[in-house]
């Protein structure tokens, strides 16, 4: 036989191998992740994906999984790409998900019209479409716990109290620093309605994808425009680029604000000029829950997590464990409304529906005090949550606020237009006809 | 021994000049279209959905750009762009006039996209090379520009984004979430397979002949009464325009909703690569193209994890990542040192050889 026909061989064996698609058994529930440990995001992408895997590996070894049902995980690549992220669903939708998470608003928006045709939730986690945070309109998508809207509300309303009341940013400066796409400019019109409101002047700072590390320019004008306060809408190297060239530039750092994106890594970048920096977040940092703790000792300490031990427990890995915590309610309250342990895609979108993090119950999940109370309902599929400022200390955030409140009057309004919007520009949207097990 | 041309006798002018001279090769290009056809009755969604689909797309685009840079010469980076104006005028137009059928529109939007493309072909007249280029990256950054900054052309959308409303064919859904793979991939398979057959045309006509004509040398074009610039613009427009259509295709066929983004320098790029892989001044080395730089790596994506796993090594998704750029990569270079000229003239060999064999004397 020569080296041709083995060779020959061997490429028809694999091939058959790779189109048998893995069996899975039938007691368990399927649960794809997608990551991006690759590509120019994965600064942001590795933290939140390690810190997703592991909350709901940690299920599977130390409850045998949900309702004593394993989860299969697994994990596929997008490179927060929208093109790999298509292929993404396409290569998991054949193997029944119970519900997939994007990682990213590009691959967000084409599944979005998909989800109902498919029937798999989609948990698009303070991110993707804001207008989907309307149950009636968008009975598959989900998007806890806040807006972008909603952020925005609540960085005016702290900065407002920091002067003393909304009334007093009359003749103010309010400087708006945002990635260049439909994310950075979500927030604009509420931002300018606000303004006109309370009176305060707004300037806009777009930063263009292709340069989100090259910042001089914006920052120049910034230093010429003397805004009394930054606002900033960012996400991968913009964030760190942004606090680096702040220092730089002189900027007084307490006066700059984020919305929930930069991770320490980025605080980090500004060395010791960038304390003072504060963000929005809506969960807690470190590792001092009995959750987190869990964690440690059947996932990390065993070696299944790919996570280093001493990012255990940083702000993005602990996004990640937020958004499977989501991912796990969903799957345990599907459990308990259908009384069925292996539960499919139909079943989690009604128990996301059902999800109702109270103290209680977060207690049980030990996680008590991670993160505020949140309850999603059929209309309400974002809960509109309150988040907290925190500030960057120099070598670790901490929590300077109570929780702040949206704005919810003139967030709403925003909300209702733009989920009206699409489904007016898309005829034939499909009437909410699943159903609802929380009226509210 | 079954490829040979003994036998076949060429009686008259239009036959010796036939595209396919050999019966073998016509009985071959009717095989390979029954069997795409029947590819949409056999297939899984995953292979039609995520493999030919997007693959048909990346085809139809490195026609495009092969038409400009392998027959005439004319370096361009404004792919990506001049396949998002495709994809944004196919937009506006199926919003504004949703009564006339969309494939009316599909078929249209390209020839925004050559108005476009002629427009910033103008500096091709008195620029070459990588001067070319880097014109068109302006073509690149401008276009892309716009796409952001101007809402009227998403319909003030608050997301920014190109949606895929419903529209049908004879009924059957076509665009939107709910038409099928199937559909989607007989609308795509034959679009290409028309467009394919007029450029097929076009390059091997009296058209062809002078974009070749202006590669090969411009100024004894210029001498032998072929005018550049009118030539040169018409290059221009009619690769935009197949880049315009695959623009839309991908917005609308395969992705269903799409942001600013996917028409990026990268996209650029990438059709650029599949061009000069598949082979310059080829038309089928731009299916190969397409076929090596798309479809390689999503058979690696499966193969990969497939055959380690019998060794016991698991990997992650990551890893398969990595390796996958790395194999795709090393790839490349092999076959451009192989054969520097693409995929296409290996191919061409290979029919050399064929034609031979077993007797090669």
């Amino acid at each position: 036989m020569s080296f041709r026909k083995i060779g020959l061989g061997l490429v028809a064996a694999t091939l058959f191998a790779g189109t048998a698609l893995p069996a899975f058994a039938q007691d368990s529930v399927y649960v794809p992740l997608f990551t991006y440990r690759t590509g120019p995001f994965a600064g942001s992408g590795i933290p939140i994906a390690d810190g997703m895997h592991d909350y709901l590996q940690m299920l599977n070894e130390r409850d045998g999984g949900i309702g004593g049902v394993k989860l299969v995980l697994e994990e596929c690549e997008t490179g927060y790409d929208t093109k790999k992220g298509v292929e993404c669903y396409e290569s998991v939708k054949g193997k029944n998900p119970v519900i997939v998470n994007p990682w990213s608003t590009g691959i967000t928006l084409p599944l979005i019209p998909r989800a109902s045709v498919d029937k798999i939730p989609i948990l698009s986690m303070a991110y993707g479409l804001s207008a989907s945070a309307r149950g009636d309109i968008f009975p598959w998508v989900f998007n806890p716990p806040a807006t972008y809207w909603d952020g925005m509300s609540m960085i005016i309303k702290y900065i407002g109290e920091k002067e003393g009341g909304l009334e007093k940013l009359k003749g103010k400066k309010i400087g708006f620093l945002h990635l260049d796409a439909a994310f950075g400019k979500e927030p604009i019109p509420l931002l300018q309605e606000l303004a006109k409101q309370y009176g305060f002047e707004v300037a806009l700072y777009p930063v263009a994808a292709q340069d989100m590390q090259n910042q001089s320019s914006q920052w120049l004008s910034v230093r010429r425009d003397r805004p009394d306060y930054m606002v900033m809408w960012g996400w991968g190297a913009m964030n760190g680029a942004a606090v680096k060239e702040a220092v730089r530039s002189g900027y007084p750092m307490d006066k700059f604000y984020s919305v929930w994106w930069p991770g320490e890594d980025d605080a980090r970048a500004g060395g010791a000029g960038a304390k003072g920096f504060k963000m929005l977040n809506w969960h807690a940092v470190g590792t001092d829950y009995p959750a987190l703790k869990d964690i440690q000792k059947h996932v990390v300490d065993k070696g299944l997590s790919k996570s280093p031990k001493d990012k255990v427990g940083e702000l993005l890995y602990n996004r990640g464990i937020y958004n499977s915590l989501l991912i796990a309610e969903g799957i345990a309250q599907a459990q308990k409304l259908t009384g069925k342990k292996v539960v499919t895609g139909e079943d989690v979108r009604r128990g996301m529906e059902n999800i109702k993090l109270d103290p209680a119950r977060l207690k049980e999940l030990g996680l008590e005090g991670f993160t505020d109370p949140m309850t999603l309902t059929c209309t309400d599929h974002n809960s509109h949550s309150a988040a907290f400022m925190q500030e960057w200390d120099g070598s670790k955030w901490v929590k300077i606020s109570e929780p702040i409140k949206p704005m919810t009057e003139q967030v709403r309004a925003q909300l209702d237009a733009a989920a009206k919007d699409y489904a007016d520009k898309n005829p034939g949207w499909p009437k909410r006809s699943e159903r609802c097990d929380n009226q509210s | 021994m079954l490829y040979r041309e003994a036998g076949q006798f060429k009686t008259n002018y239009v036959a010796d000049s036939a595209i396919f001279p050999l019966r073998q090769d016509r009985i071959g290009i009717g095989l390979i279209i029954v069997a795409a056809y029947a590819l949409a009755f056999l297939g899984n969604d995953f292979l039609l959905q995520a493999v030919l689909i997007p693959f048909l797309v990346f085809s139809l685009a490195s026609i495009g750009l092969n038409i400009l840079t392998g027959y005439t010469g004319l370096l361009s980076l404004g792919t990506g762009a001049f396949m998002g104006v495709g994809a944004y005028a196919c937009y506006k137009l199926m919003t504004a006039f949703p009564e006339v059928n969309v494939i009316v529109w599909i078929l249209m939007s390209g020839f925004f996209s050559a108005a476009i493309g002629a427009l910033f072909g103008l500096p091709s007249l008195r620029i070459k090379g990588f001067y070319l280029a880097v014109a068109t990256l302006a073509a690149q950054f401008f276009l892309q520009w716009c796409f952001i900054r101007i809402p009227w052309l998403v319909n003030y959308n608050v997301s920014g984004a190109l949606e895929a409303p419903l529209r049908t064919l004879f009924g059957i859904p076509i665009i939107g979430a709910t038409a099928t793979p199937q559909t989607r991939y007989l609308v795509v398979l034959t679009i290409v397979i028309l467009l394919t057959w007029l450029a097929s045309n076009l390059v091997h006509g009296r058209i062809g002949r002078m974009w070749i004509a202006i590669r090969d040398m411009d100024l004894a074009a210029e001498l032998m009464g072929i005018r550049p610039l009118q030539t040169k613009l018409l290059a221009f427009a009619v690769s935009s325009y197949y880049c315009g259509v695959a623009g839309a295709l991908l917005v609308f066929l395969w992705y269903g909703g799409a942001e600013y983004d996917v028409f990026n320098i990268n996209q650029s790029f990438f059709i650029l690569f599949m061009v000069i892989i598949g082979g310059l001044g080829s038309l089928i080395g731009s299916f190969f193209g397409a076929a090596l730089i798309f479809i390689l790596p999503i058979v690696l994506g499966i193969v990969l994890p497939a055959m380690l796993s019998p060794f016991g090594i698991s990997v992650g998704a990551d890893v398969i990542e990595h390796l996958r750029f790395m194999i795709v990569g090393a790839l490349i270079i092999f076959f451009l040192i192989v054969e520097p000229h693409g995929l296409a003239r290996l191919w061409q060999i290979g029919k050399q050889k064929l034609l031979v064999w077993p007797f090669p004397y």
